[in-house]
């Protein structure tokens, strides 16, 4: 076996890391994690538009794990929970990397790789424009997600979004998104 | 026409619709999983309130932090709004940001791009 979602926890936390959670994703911890969040970022910065930034991203985030995570492979999900998802907030230089993790079934790995090329090669006008026509011209899903999250936290991002498909199984990848906003 | 009136939690805003008054507020913050359900009875509040409404409705949103989901309701939201306002009816919007909240000023842009309503942008000091 190749990949090892615990191995790849502990290293994406390494050092300076202040806020880190790994295991089910459901409304109850989504609001937990975010009041942690909101309490710890106090702590690590003075700047208010920052903090704001964080928790916007980390919000947008959590409901996109909500939404649209997998169901963990079968053999995992004993460990991890059914609904496993992770966050990893850490200082990196002049930045603060969020790292958001979860599975998605290999189906999907085509439709995001697009969705996330696509949405690094705009420009801010260029995201812009592109959150208000699909904001005004498409519908919510049934979800209540609206395409929207991606584009979002692209908009509030200090960089360009980084992102990696780990293989777990022929059916099952593990996605990782990284956003950054300087500090 | 009755009050609308809906008291905020840490995930949704505190809600109050005035018909006789014609003032209509959302204060907050706005993050559900299910935006839609919670906004329902905001949409349908105005639909009713539309057929009835007074010669000057004013309208203050201030929203701390809001999700995507719920981004297409508040839309919802100024659809409405400016249905009345085409029936000759006047509307106001006030929209109201933090200090510094950038992100939070050019949402409020954003709205005002798609509706056909002016917005007035106030910065909240302190």
């Amino acid at each position: 076996m190749g990949f090892d979602v615990n191995q790849l926890y502990a290293e994406i936390c390494g050092d300076d890391v202040f806020f880190a959670y790994a295991g089910n994703i459901v409304s109850e911890q989504i609001n937990l994690i975010l009041e942690e969040i909101e309490k710890k970022s106090v702590e690590v910065s003075t700047n208010i538009k920052v903090r704001k930034k964080i928790y916007n991203i980390m919000v947008e985030s959590l409901q996109n794990l909500f939404h649209h995570l997998d169901d963990v492979p079968e053999g995992l999900s004993e460990t991890l929970g059914k609904r496993y998802g992770m966050i990893v907030i850490k200082r990196e230089g002049g930045d603060f990397r969020l790292t958001v993790g979860n599975f998605v079934s290999a189906d999907k790995v085509k439709f995001l790789t697009e969705k996330i090329a696509k949405i690094n090669s705009l420009s801010n006008d260029e995201l812009k424009e592109m959150y208000k026509f699909i904001l005004n011209y498409q519908k919510l899903s049934s979800k209540g997600g609206g395409g929207l999250g991606l584009i979002d936290i692209a908009r509030k991002s200090d960089k360009k979004l980084e992102y990696r498909f780990y293989p777990y199984s022929d059916r099952y990848y593990f996605y990782r998104l990284d956003i950054f906003v300087s500090i | 026409m009755d009050t609308l009136s809906i008291e905020g939690t840490p995930k949704t805003p505190t809600v109050r619709f005035n018909g006789s008054k014609g003032i209509i507020e959302i204060k907050g913050r706005s993050i559900p999983e299910n935006s839609i359900e919670f906004y329902k009875p905001l949409v349908e509040w105005l639909e009713a309130y539309a057929k009835e409404s007074k010669p000057q409705t004013q309208v203050n949103i201030q929203l701390e932090y809001f999700n995507t989901s719920s981004s297409k309701c508040i839309l919802d939201v100024f659809k409405k709004l400016e249905a009345i306002q085409k029936a000759n009816q006047g509307v106001t919007i006030n929209w109201f940001y933090d200090e510094d909240d950038e992100d939070m000023l050019e949402a409020g842009q954003d709205y005002e791009s798609i509706i056909r309503i002016p917005f007035k942008m106030i910065e909240v000091v302190g």
